[in-house]
């Protein structure tokens, strides 16, 4: 393989996804920050990496990709011996995992980022104040999967399976930032969600992913 | 292998795209009719929504019609093992492998799969709900809803539009679980007034038109076409 590369932004969850999955595999990469009040995602020189024009965009000599989940996907197939393990060898539980990891994208992230973007970083980006009936409207969501996953969880340590895996790193980025807002409430609730919550959140690999954004300038 | 069978109803995008699958990889199957409507008798194991789960004797059931097809990689070619491929069977429409050969196809695929469920499902089963269910539902459609639909949608076939003038499939050169995955919304948007946003753009055409002429792809539709039993 040759050099690896991550565009991105480090308060990005998805950029954070990818740098977790990274530092899980003990991997050495260039982070390249993408500037993204000066609109950089959108310019013809990252549209060439990504032509949907969002971070994070990732190269791995003569591979290119974008879409996190590709990434990481790709990462720990690619790096499979080394670091972490994040895939299961035997086929069942592999399967077991790929639902989970699904369900990230298609349940948890649709709610779970638009309370985030409300409470966070809507402000942040000076876009006005949360909008209340959006977030009441998607906390309610968010709780309904999270009845689910403390369902799971009572009988299985990782959402993944009985080790942490892909589906786990996943939720790492909005698990973080959601725990920082009034959403922590439906975490904190859940003995089983609760519990994995903290565990994801203390690898040293999040950590190391989280470290980014001390250096961004 | 066990005996595969898959729970739902074909007109279900989510139980197309299942059975486009199973149809190309010809693994035999048994579809068993779920009356969505009535909210009849659940199959067992869902244990959540009404989304159909399948089940395979050996693996028990798999939830999510988004994972199975690679449930159906892992069944024939154990996780992370490059796969080595007999050609003797290469037809017309020669199925090299839905999933790629090696890392880099691997890698281009995995990355389109992400596309299709980020950027294009999002605004195309919302205009697929309000342009082909909600009529059959009598549910009241929502124009302004619509308009936004088509307006994300036709920005995400601008991209496509692109990336098929360089590459024949969107994964590269051969059909792969990426174009797959976009058959079951697309096929209805095709089938409304709006089914210009893909016809009207010469590469999404061009690669519309191949896609939706594989065989397995024309059986699923047959099988959607079908009065329920």
């Amino acid at each position: 393989m040759g050099v690896l590369k991550l565009h991105g932004h480090p308060y990005s969850g998805a950029t954070l996804r990818v740098l977790s999955v990274l530092h899980e595999k003990g991997l050495e990469f260039e982070f390249v920050p993408i500037d993204l009040a000066t609109g950089e995602h959108k310019k013809e020189h990252f549209l060439s990496l990504n032509p949907f024009g969002q971070i994070p965009a990732f190269e791995d000599g003569e591979i290119r990709m974008f879409e996190s989940r590709a990434i990481t996907q790709y990462l720990a197939h690619a790096y499979a011996d080394r670091g972490t393990e994040l895939l299961f060898k035997e086929t069942k539980k592999m399967a077991e995992m790929s639902v989970w990891a699904e369900v990230e994208a298609q349940k948890f992230d649709p709610p779970a980022s638009k309370v985030a973007f409300e409470l966070i970083f809507k402000p942040m980006i000076g876009g006005g104040a949360a909008d209340e009936a959006t977030v009441a409207e998607q906390q309610a969501a968010l709780s309904k999967v999270l009845d689910v996953y403390e369902a799971r969880l009572a009988g299985s340590s990782y959402l993944s399976g009985d080790s942490f895996g892909l589906a786990d790193a996943h939720h790492q980025p909005l698990v973080h930032y959601l725990l920082g807002t009034t959403a922590k409430a439906a975490f904190d609730s859940r003995p089983y969600v609760s519990r994995w919550a903290a565990d994801i959140l203390s690898r040293p690999a999040w950590v190391n992913a989280l470290a980014q954004q001390s250096n961004a300038p | 292998m066990g005996s595969v069978k898959v729970y739902g109803p074909p007109a279900s995008t989510a139980v197309a795209r299942v059975l486009a699958c199973l149809l190309e990889k010809e693994v035999e199957f048994q579809l068993i009719p779920v009356n969505m409507a009535k909210g009849s008798t659940k199959p067992p194991n869902t244990s959540r929504s009404r989304k159909p789960p399948f089940v395979d004797g050996n693996l028990g059931s798999v939830g999510r019609s988004e994972s199975i097809p690679w449930v159906l990689l892992l069944l024939q070619q154990p996780f992370g093992q490059v796969p080595a491929f007999q050609d003797e069977s290469i037809t017309l429409f020669g199925n090299k492998g839905l999933f790629g050969n090696g890392l880099l196809e691997r890698a281009s695929i995995e990355q389109w799969l992400e596309a299709e469920a980020q950027s294009f499902n999002p605004p195309s089963s919302v205009l697929v709900f309000q342009l082909a269910f909600a009529p059959r539902m009598r549910l009241k459609q929502d124009p302004a809803v619509i308009e936004q639909n088509e307006g994300k949608l036709a920005k995400v076939l601008d991209v496509y539009e692109n990336r098929l003038e360089e590459s024949r499939f969107l994964a590269g050169d051969d059909f792969t679980l990426a174009d797959l995955s976009h058959l079951p919304n697309a096929q209805y948007i095709t089938g409304t007034d709006r089914g210009h946003l893909l016809t009207s753009r010469k590469n999404v055409n061009r690669w519309w038109e191949e896609i939706s002429s594989r065989p397995s792809w024309k059986k699923v539709v047959e099988m959607q076409k079908a009065p329920p039993s």
